[in-house]
């Protein structure tokens, strides 16, 4: 691949989505970097950044440190600052020269975690990866370590996988994803992790069912799987038609014990989604269901094989993604693709945080409540 | 403590020892009061980065090659100026580190993105970042080939290299270096002189202005070039003269690669120091300079009117809003203002004499740093409203009264300490939306926001 973009935006890293999935639970992240990660994060990465008071921070590393292979200083600098702050646990994440390098954070997790006695996690992460793959380890980090065993199972209690704003934003669609299923008769245990509690989700093994709804909580919910037997369910509760279905998956996987999807998209080049597998897939899937238009996925982020194979093409270069646009009428995607796009296409802008950052926050729609409305407006229905 | 070419590095690594959120003045030791342990990045977004320094040169294209986590905050600050069309990126892979093709990678996708512009522009920014210098890539060799297949452009190295802030120019040190490193000798004008370094263009109401105006100087800045000639005739002026630290090394490269003179002009609110740096200028440039009583008075008088009007509300200040937090803390506080609270982490060598008054006259000022990760949990509400100056003192003050500058905002002179206290009574006037202004980057600088 070429990596080349003229114009299009970038997506954001694995080391943001670590530090997005773990920033309501209390938890101190530490990204290990000379500085410029904590303010890409802060600035187009973390709506939540100005008002709250999440332990994201930034280790300094320099040019020396990094030649001597010196982690004196990183290691110091964390165990300080966690005696002042007092985490409940802590996260180590990398970037490119700590990868470089062969920087072993598992080490200086177990390291620090001796010293605190709090629990510590070493993210090699090296933003070279997209964030779906941060997001997917830090959830995973969550439901092998931090999960707790001795949970009974309660029927009708689901967790819900993937929830961070650079897929959701902060419009309310992460409060929705839990309303729409409470409306429905389930009892969210846990969302992952926006809106809940470390406690809430320590308790994720009482759940009957887990719903994935992002590519980055399918590891999660694999886990949870092999940890609690929890079987789970693949979409994202896009409109009142596909939240009934999933609905009536969990209820299924529940009962069975076996895993459901609710995708289906027929493929259409006609229609083109770009985005996040799982929710571009089930915005597929919820416009099929309204008006039988199949479409083509064009997936830029890293994903699973088990989402993929729904129908989605990993693309990733500008030259390509623009040359699959070519044959495209419709067009789904963020307002940073259309630059790319064939000027006679009709292009319905989808801004993903994600991609744009903040840029389009007044305009990101809540699909979990107002998909009808969406496809309206676009004449899409 | 001077500022020299043989300290830069040595001044970079002065270390701090007190941990901590608050710290009187009479304690704080010089250069830097604060241990730097881990950073926090507080939410005031004002500053110029070197994607702004960048698009400053007219018509440039500007190409970052780095790690897809590094493109991020530069794409995207481009974007929310406005103005992608004038940005590109490379994202370098696992696989190219692995592979070792990365000189390969720059050459072609470099070439590649030139031909797929509208229009083939007149100049090239190119920006390895971190990981090329790890790398140990052969940087000459990849710029020879750029050259040699594009020549009708001019390209010119720029860094992302965070990791040598301590060891070398920061990015923004070496930014502004490199942003003049693409002119090349023509012939001198001996009444042309360019201000370098600053993100904004002087104003005209400026004594600096008017000094080089009345003596029949042409004054050229990047910020008022209109086109890349325009630009390259900055190389025909015989003197540059730069006012923010930041720009000192730009200064001296094109002191050796133009043997254009460079004069550092240190930005203050100390009348004497202001005189002093006049003096210097002038005797550089031969002419003859006067003290202006007149604008002294006016500033007095300005800042006379803005006492009155703020009494003693509490003003906070942070190194943001300019290079001299410190001169400027002690020209309020020597005309009554109630400055109560000072935002930074380390402080310039210019301001060593500063400090040490304001410990005999304030010494119950109170210091905070900016990036301590104490500072995050720091309680924002204040008893009393505060007025700031700076984004950093008005996120941490909670103010709304708030003079939104930044690196000086292209003040200069006796004109500073006037306007400053006209910026000061119009933020006491007029609050304004904090959270909305502050996260906006480079202040909206030239271009429409997208935010």
């Amino acid at each position: 691949m070429k990596y080349t973009a003229r114009i299009i935006s970038r997506y954001t890293c694995d080391t943001s989505g670590v530090c997005s999935a773990l920033y309501e639970l209390g938890g101190m992240t530490v990204m290990h970097d000379p500085g410029g990660y904590g303010s890409i994060y802060a600035t187009h990465d973390e709506p939540r950044w100005y008002d709250s008071e999440s332990l994201i921070f930034v280790s300094g590393l320099t040019e020396t440190q990094a030649i001597l292979g010196d982690d004196t200083k990183l290691v110091q600098d964390t165990l300080q600052a966690a005696r002042r702050v007092q985490p409940k646990f802590i996260s180590l994440t990398g970037s490119p020269i700590p990868a470089v390098v062969g920087t072993d954070f598992e080490a200086l997790a177990f390291e620090i975690e001796n010293e605190l006695g709090i629990p510590t996690f070493g993210f090699d992460t090296d933003g070279m990866h997209t964030y779906v793959a941060g997001v997917s380890k830090a959830l995973a980090m969550v439901a092998q370590r931090l999960c707790q065993p001795g949970q009974s199972k309660l029927a009708g209690v689901v967790n819900i996988l993937g929830v961070t704003p650079l897929d959701f934003s902060i419009n309310g669609s992460a409060e929705a994803l839990t309303q729409v299923l409470s409306d429905r008769g389930l009892t969210v245990q846990a969302n992952w992790a926006m809106t809940s509690s470390l406690v809430q989700l320590e308790a994720a093994g009482a759940a009957s069912a887990n719903l994935v709804v992002t590519a980055g909580g399918l590891k999660a919910a694999q886990i949870l799987q092999d940890r609690f037997g929890t079987p789970y369910v693949l979409g994202t509760p896009y409109g009142p038609n596909l939240t009934d279905t999933i609905v009536t998956a969990l209820n299924l996987a529940a009962t069975t014990g076996e895993n459901q999807s609710v995708i289906n998209v027929p493929q259409d080049t006609g229609t083109i989604i770009i985005g996040e597998s799982l929710t571009a897939l089930s915005l597929a899937t919820a416009i099929f269901r309204a008006t039988g238009r199949g479409a083509t996925i064009i997936c830029p982020t890293e994903s699973e094989t088990e989402i993929l194979a729904y129908g989605c093409l990993t693309i990733r270069d500008e030259d390509d993604i623009e040359s699959y646009l070519h044959h495209a009428d419709t067009i789904i995607a963020d307002p940073m693709y259309q630059p790319i796009c064939p000027p006679n296409a009709k292009f319905v802008p989808l801004p993903h945080e994600a991609f744009s950052g903040r840029i389009y926050h007044s305009t990101m729609p809540n699909l979990v409540t107002e998909l009808p409305e969406f496809l309206a407006a676009q004449n899409l229905d | 403590m001077k500022r020299t070419p043989n300290n830069f590095i040595a001044l970079k690594n002065i270390a701090g020892s007190y941990v901590g959120t608050t710290l009187p003045i009479s304690k704080a030791t010089f250069p830097v009061p604060f241990y730097e342990g881990l950073t926090y990045s507080p939410p005031a977004r004002g500053g110029w980065n070197i994607v702004h320094i960048g698009l400053t040169l007219p018509q440039a294209h500007l190409i970052f090659v780095c790690p897809e986590g590094c493109l991020r905050g530069v794409v995207l600050s481009a974007a929310e100026l406005g103005v992608p069309e004038r940005f590109s990126t490379i994202a370098v892979g696992e696989d190219n580190i692995l592979s070792g093709d990365i000189e390969d990678q720059i050459i072609t996708g470099v070439s590649h993105i030139i031909d797929k512009l509208p229009k083939r522009p007149p100049a090239v920014l190119v920006y390895t970042s971190c990981i090329h210098q790890f790398l140990g890539i052969d940087i000459d060799m990849v710029y020879d080939a750029l050259r040699a297949d594009n020549p009708d452009i001019d390209f010119t190295d720029c860094y992302m290299f965070p990791i040598m802030r301590k060891s070398g120019p920061n990015p923004v040190e070496m930014m502004r270096r490199q942003l003049y490193s693409l002119l090349t000798p023509i012939p001198k004008n001996s009444r042309a002189v360019n201000i370098i370094g600053s993100d904004l263009p002087l104003p005209k109401s400026s004594d600096l202005y008017q000094l080089l105006a009345a003596n029949n100087f042409e004054l050229h800045e990047i910020g008022s070039c209109q086109d890349y000639q325009a630009y390259k005739q900055m190389a025909a002026s015989s003197f540059n003269i730069t006012i923010l630290p930041s720009a000192i090394k730009a200064g001296e490269l094109l002191a050796e690669k133009l043997q254009q003179t460079h004069i550092y002009l240190p930005m203050s609110f100390n009348y004497a120091e202001i005189d002093a740096s006049f003096q210097r200028l002038s005797q550089l440039l031969g002419i003859t300079y006067q003290r202006n009583d007149e604008l002294i008075a006016k500033a007095e008088r300005a800042l006379a009117q803005t006492k009155a009007l703020v009494g003693n509300m509490p003003i906070a200040i942070d190194y943001t809003a300019g290079p001299r937090p410190l001169s400027l803390t002690r020209m309020l506080l020597e005309h009554g203002f109630n400055v109560t609270d000072i935002y930074v982490d380390s402080f310039q060598v210019e301001e060593e004499a500063d400090l040490a008054i304001i410990q005999k006259i304030a010494p119950n000022l109170k210091l905070h740093p900016t990036i301590d990760v104490g500072m995050r949990a720091i309680s924002r509400q204040r008893p009393t409203e505060t007025l700031a100056i700076g984004q950093k003192a008005a996120y941490f003050s909670g103010a709304t009264h708030f003079v939104n500058i930044i690196e000086g905002g292209g003040l200069f002179g006796v004109d500073a300490v006037y306007q400053m206290a006209k910026l000061i009574a119009a933020a006491y006037q007029t609050p304004q939306d904090t959270e909305a202004l502050i996260q906006v980057k480079a202040l909206n600088w030239g271009c429409e926001c997208n935010l």
